[in-house]
């Protein structure tokens, strides 16, 4: 393990383009604005793939910039904030519309007070300020950096994305699956992601831990960790690390380990043990494999630590 | 804190001018030194800043570089003709176009040479290969991709410690002679024999493996050029932002066959330079050559990560040292030094010091013996090494003693402050010559440690370290005490590329009793067309508010050799003081004629000549100045106006020092490091203005904090560069910087006309060995780890936690 | 593509390629100088205005994207009359700049700062400094812009409360 030369780069590079050309401004690009949900996904479907939804653009538009992303034509979807930027409870669900601000996600009383603390700390460290005024849940969600906060914290939350295709055609799918590898997520050429839906359970805490090399940056680890204690006992849990796999880590043994037992120090360091064996990090530029294997299980006993202290308030 | 006497004020007062002057009526403002906001304030909060890419000239076309994406290949053939079929591309410049003007290479400033774009090969990730000139930037950068460059690529030197073994593939096949991969051959500081002998009596003996990692000055603003040949006059203007212009020019000069007279560079505003603005670029003769062969002005303005993987790197520097003491007391000291200046060798230094300053390494201790020895080799990297205020390697220096002392005070299990106390150079022991072959001229180190000491409430930290460290908490406290030298330099000993390093100075006081200032040191924010403008107050009684601060031009103002390496105040403004002092003279001499007196009858008190016994009589510069351009007698020997000019050639260099104390908070099970507190005491001689000196720290602080943890440019195996952008090559943000804590001595400097020493890179000296000491201190006391290198970031630091600290490379 | 929008209270509208970016129309088109640029992915913050109020990365929308807005750059700080803001003058006061080429965009913020916090006057040295961690400053060390942003809040409470 040499920390002097690392050997992989952070984002994806398609082969000899690698480092080749120092470019500062996107190839050229077709441009339109939808004036529906329907529309954009009429859109996407008439421009055969060749098409990429535009929302906050803070992570299409640096790819375009690096000429890492080139696609023919973008359709920006922020005219359709106004009826995709919300945050509510619909009965014993948490909906958030896909263009929600990341800004707005970490004012919300509403998220707050249903998920202490998990999103608030999440959005706080997630980027910076100005970034989550424009970045949008749907955006960092369908962009599936392996690296991405909001990735764990919508795993752990067990939730689940609403995908809109041709004709209305809705379907819904877990998390868990929707993040199929680095930059690949589940959503179809002719499909887009309107709303992500989180179960609300009771005696909720949850938090959120990170650690990164500046603020700002990407996690070099994160760990997301969800429980609903009732009665003592972990009635659910969820578990996520970011940065440790081609994708969002599920840490499932963890969970089942958690489910049933009440909680203690004893059981958080038990999951963070299997999250720290169940990751599948790699090297690169932020750390080496078992450096960041180390700091997933801490994470995870130290976020699992805190959410249950929230719970039990 | 605001006071309903600072209103927000309207900018009618305050006009801005097209060439960089601003001439504010600042309120409050000092006649001379002291506390004074700032005149260029006026433009940049308006946003009328003029930096390079603002500049926009009629028929202005673009330029692009073409790049390698090897490290180093042979390059086998270039196409370019579908760019050239781009119908907003006016032309495509290969390396062939310009061997035929001359510009395929070019000399760089330590007299080697370097390609300007790459004909037989690239040496280099990111190398320059073509340059296309098209008439909007988006269609410049659109046609670099129509270019087809086919390469034969060859293994890469990327580890320095390789680049002389037998087998190493030889980088500078170009060079005549050239059989290995050795750029600079060894040199030496010190007495061997001497030093030897010290060590062979010490008690105890520290060794360490030191690297002081590549990293990057990055300012805000990237490098970049509008170069605008007149095809009919034959004038060349340049508008660059670069922190030598008169020397730039005289390269331009040499390189382009110009008379000196037919070009003339324009710098206006620059967003930062911290050494990075100091080399001249491929970029800039590409812009050069392109408006010279497309009859246009083009602009060359490159990106973030052509400047962080291309444009003059820092450091590179692996010091294998040695320090050892007798009697409780540090007496000797070895260092072994490999330098690693990249593809070819664009070191700025002064010509007889191929390793800069790096023998200020016996810091501010009285040693009975040292010796150091530095060589540097090719690697296939970018070139470059002195810059990121470096002071000319000093921080390279201060780097490797002050982790020294820390390095010997744990073998000795002595504290690092009573170990320094015990070492320091007395104040009675100055002038002091050091065993490497400096004289500081002046210090009183103790009191500014013992400074320090109290602000940090030193003794209070360890008594809290203890408890936290038996708490299982892990917490570091760092120190440094630095001493540098700066303000090169005395005309005999210190050139750059045959320029002797000695500033001029112009200074006209007009009929009305205002005046102007010419100036060669070239700011980069450093504030000077306040700080020069409150010399000339403090020497002549005229306020600053009344005195325009003329630099950024090379035609209207003096020859000189630029700002960097902390010169602008030891010899900018030394210049200026004695031209100051040569119109005061005038002065007199005119006030002797005015008053019926002989001029050894007046006495001077700021702003005005009197009469010696009778202080009613006198005369104002004001009034002396509208007499020395009137209709009346002169003086014996005198002309008339008032004005004079001065080349300043300073007599040493001057030698500011400081005491830094860090604590550092580092998490056991992550490695991530919190810097706490940072307490700097900094002892810069007499401050022209204090609040300019105590921002030029603030800067180079989190500079420091940077380099200590966060900052570093790094390579795979293959020699790509794998720090190209901000994403990866991190600077600290407001969240990283703990509230600063500055501190002062002042040791007037006794040979500086005004007593002045240089500061604006003391604290990117002293601030990287003193977090990192703040590290290794915390993870020594919590885990015994004696060692590791710079950056401390989190994966690094729980390496060396768990015992994995890699070795240097 | 014709992309209009307001800068400073002032129409724009050109013809612009969709991938124009909208600090180069703000630069270029505009011919508005004091919104600079300093790196390529989106970390450096020196392109930083206001979008209906909120700061932005200009660097990182498309011009086409501020169509129908309303920008405000550094241009824009000062009245009509050429008062100065209480944040460039705070700027000026408490040195809070050397180059100036990250100023704009910090002032930007800092103003968006103190306009929507419910109490400026009482703002943590984080608040201040989380505020600003999307901008980065080479010279300044940081501590300057934070008092800088102090001044501009107890300047304004001070004249609100005189008035």
């Amino acid at each position: 393990m040499d920390l002097s030369v690392h050997t992989q780069p952070q984002y994806p590079l398609g082969g000899e383009e690698r480092h080749t050309l120092a470019m500062q401004t996107p190839a050229p690009c077709e441009y339109s604005r939808a004036t529906s949900v329907d529309d954009a996904i009429g859109q996407l479907e008439a421009l055969n793939g060749n098409a990429r939804i535009l929302a906050g653009g803070h992570s299409l538009i640096p790819m375009m910039k690096l000429r890492l992303a080139n696609p023919g034509h973008l359709i920006d979807i922020n005219p359709l904030e106004p009826e995709l930027n919300y945050i509510r409870q619909e009965g014993n669900e948490i909906r958030i519309g896909a263009m929600t601000r990341h800004r707005d996600m970490l004012e919300s009383d509403l998220l707050e007070r249903t998920f202490p603390h998990i999103f608030a700390e999440a959005e706080a460290v997630l980027a910076d300020p100005v970034v989550r005024n424009r970045g949008t849940i749907g955006g960092s969600l369908c962009q599936s950096d392996p690296a991405e906060d909001l990735s764990g914290v919508v795993v752990a939350l067990k939730g689940v994305a609403v995908l809109r295709g041709p004709g209305g055609a809705e379907r819904l799918v877990e998390m868990d699956e929707f993040h199929v590898g680095p930059y690949m997520t589940a959503v179809g050429d002719t499909e887009m992601l309107t709303e992500v839906r989180f179960p609300i359970q009771p005696g909720h805490g949850s938090a959120h831990e990170k650690v990164e090399r500046r603020a700002g940056d990407f996690a070099i680890v994160a760990a997301s960790a969800v429980l609903s204690i009732q009665g003592g006992v972990i009635k659910s849990a969820g578990v996520a690390c970011s940065a440790v796999g081609p994708t969002t880590m599920h840490i499932e043994r963890a969970e089942k380990a958690l489910v049933g037992q009440a909680p203690s120090e004893q059981l958080f360091a038990e999951a963070g043990k299997m999250a720290s064996e169940d990751c599948s990090p790699s090297n690169d530029g932020r750390g080496p494999a078992d450096y960041k294997r180390h700091v997933a299980g801490v994470l995870t006993t130290r976020a699992l630590s805190r959410a249950a202290a929230t719970a039990l308030r | 804190m605001a006071t309903t006497e600072t209103a927000p004020g309207k900018h009618p007062d305050w006009v801005a001018h097209a060439t960089g002057d601003a001439f504010g009526k600042i309120t409050d403002a000092p006649v001379g030194f002291g506390h004074m906001k700032r005149k260029e304030d006026a433009r940049f909060i308006r946003g009328l800043g003029n930096y390079t890419d603002d500049v926009r000239l009629p028929g202005m076309v673009h330029g692009a570089l073409l790049r390698s994406p090897y490290a180093h290949a042979k390059i086998v053939s270039i196409d370019t003709s579908a760019a050239l079929a781009h119908p907003k591309v006016a032309a495509v410049v290969i390396a062939k176009d310009l061997e035929t003007l001359g510009l395929a290479w070019m000399p760089t400033i330590s007299y080697d040479t370097q390609a300007v774009l790459a004909g037989d090969k690239v040496r280099f990730h990111l190398q320059e290969v073509a340059f296309v000139i098209a008439t909007d930037a988006y269609a410049a950068q659109d046609a670099l991709q129509l270019i087809e460059v086919e390469y034969d690529v060859l293994p890469a030197i990327v580890n320095a410690r390789k680049a002389l073994d037998p087998d190493a593939p030889l980088i500078r096949d170009d060079k005549v002679g050239q059989t290995d991969n050795l750029a600079s051959p060894e040199w030496e500081a010190g007495d061997k024999a001497q030093c030897d002998r010290v060590f062979a009596e010490a008690d105890t003996v520290a060794v360490r493996d030191l690297l002081y990692p590549r990293c990057h000055p990055s300012p805000m603003e990237t490098c970049g050029m509008v170069a605008d040949m007149n095809p009919e006059t034959g004038q060349l203007n340049i508008y660059n932002g670069n922190q030598a212009p008169h020397a730039h020019r005289t390269v331009y000069a040499q390189v382009a066959g110009l008379p000196e007279q037919n070009i003339r560079i324009l710098c206006n505003d620059i967003g930062g330079g911290f050494g990075n603005k100091v080399p001249v670029y491929p970029g800039y003769v590409c812009a050069i050559a392109g408006s010279i062969v497309a009859g246009a002005p083009v602009k060359w303005i490159e990106d973030r990560s052509e400047n962080l993987v291309t444009t003059g790197f820092a450091r590179d520097y692996n010091m294998h040292a040695e320090l050892c003491s007798k009697g409780g007391k540090i007496t000797g000291l070895r260092v072994n030094t490999l330098a690693d200046h990249g593809a070819f060798d664009s070191t700025a230094q002064p010509t007889k010091f191929p390793a800069g300053f790096f023998h200020i390494v016996t810091g501010s201790y009285d040693l009975d013996g040292a010796h150091c020895a530095v060589k540097a080799v090719y690697t296939n990297k970018a070139p470059g090494g002195v810059a990121y205020r470096c002071s000319f390697r000093i921080t390279e220096a201060i780097y490797c003693i002050e982790r020294m002392v820390d390095a010997l005070a744990m073998e000795m299990n002595v504290d690092p402050i009573e170990l320094r106390m015990k070492s320091f150079i007395r104040p009675e022991q100055f002038p002091y010559e050091t065993a490497t072959g400096w004289t500081y001229d002046s210090g009183d180190y103790h009191k500014t440690m013992k400074l320090a000491m109290e602000m940090a409430d030193y003794e209070g930290l360890r008594r809290e370290q203890e408890e936290k460290i038996a708490n299982g908490e892990i917490m570091g406290i760092g120190v440094t005490f630095f001493t540098e030298g700066v303000g090169a330099g005395p005309r005999r000993h210190m050139d750059i590329l045959g320029l002797a390093m000695n500033d001029g100075a112009e200074l006209r006081v007009h009929p009305s009793g205002k005046a102007v200032v010419s100036i060669s040191a070239q700011s980069q924010g450093q504030g000077h067309e306040t700080t020069f403008a409150q010399i000339v107050a403090e020497e002549l009684g005229i306020s600053p508010n009344e005195i325009m601060v003329r630099h950024g031009d090379t035609d209207k103002t003096p020859y000189g050799l630029g700002t960097y390496g902390s010169r602008s105040t030891p010899v900018s403004g030394g210049a200026v003081a004695v031209v100051s002092r040569k119109v005061r003279d005038k002065a007199r001499a005119f006030a002797a004629v005015m008053l019926e007196t002989r001029p050894e009858d007046l006495a001077w008190e700021k702003g005005r000549w009197y009469v010696k016994g009778d202080p009613e009589r006198g005369a104002s510069i004001e009034s002396i100045a509208e007499y020395a351009y009137g209709p009346n007698p002169l003086p014996e020997g005198l002309e008339g106006g008032l004005d004079a000019n001065a080349v300043y050639d300073p007599p040493n260099l001057t030698y500011p020092y400081g005491a830094y104390i860090s604590v550092v908070d580092i998490d056991p099970g992550t490695g991530k490091v919190t810097l706490r507190r940072f307490i700097a005491v900094d002892d810069c001689g007499v401050k022209i203005n204090p609040m300019v000196v105590e921002g030029q720290i603030h800067g180079g602080l989190a500079e420091g904090v940077g380099i200590a943890l966060m900052e570093l440019i790094s390579f795979d195996e293959q020699g790509n560069c794998l720090n190209a952008s901000f994403m990866d090559y991190l600077l600290p943000t407001a969240l990283e910087c703990p509230e600063w804590e500055c501190g002062e001595t002042v040791t007037p400097c006794p040979h500086h006309p005004i007593g002045a020493k240089g500061v604006g890179e003391s604290a990117c000296n002293g601030s990287p060995p003193c977090i990192t000491n703040a590290v290794i201190d915390g993870l020594y006391r919590a885990k015994g780890i004696k060692h590791m290198d710079m950056p401390c970031n989190p994966a690094r630091v729980w390496a060396a936690m768990t015992g994995n600290a890699q070795p240097a490379q | 593509m014709l992309v209009s929008m307001t800068i400073n209270g002032q129409e724009h509208s050109h013809d612009v390629e969709p991938r124009l970016l909208l600090v180069h129309y703000i630069r270029e088109n505009a011919e508005l100088h004091g919104t600079h640029w300093g790196c390529d992915t989106s970390n450096c913050g020196i392109c930083v205005v206001l979008m209906d109020g909120e700061p932005i990365k200009s660097c990182t929308t498309l011009a086409a994207m501020a169509d129908g807005h309303e920008i405000i750059t550094v241009e824009g700080l000062e009245a009509a009359d050429g008062t100065l803001d209480p944040i460039q003058q705070g700027f000026h006061e408490m040195h809070g700049l050397h180059c100036g080429f990250c100023t704009p965009g910090m002032m930007v913020t800092g103003r968006w700062l103190i306009d929507k916090h419910p109490n400026p006057t009482q703002m943590t040295d984080h608040e201040i400094r989380d505020a600003i961690s999307g901008g980065l400053c080479r010279c300044t060390g940081y501590n300057n812009i934070v008092k800088a942003i102090r001044w501009a809040a107890a300047y304004e409470a001070d004249a609100a409360g005189r008035s």
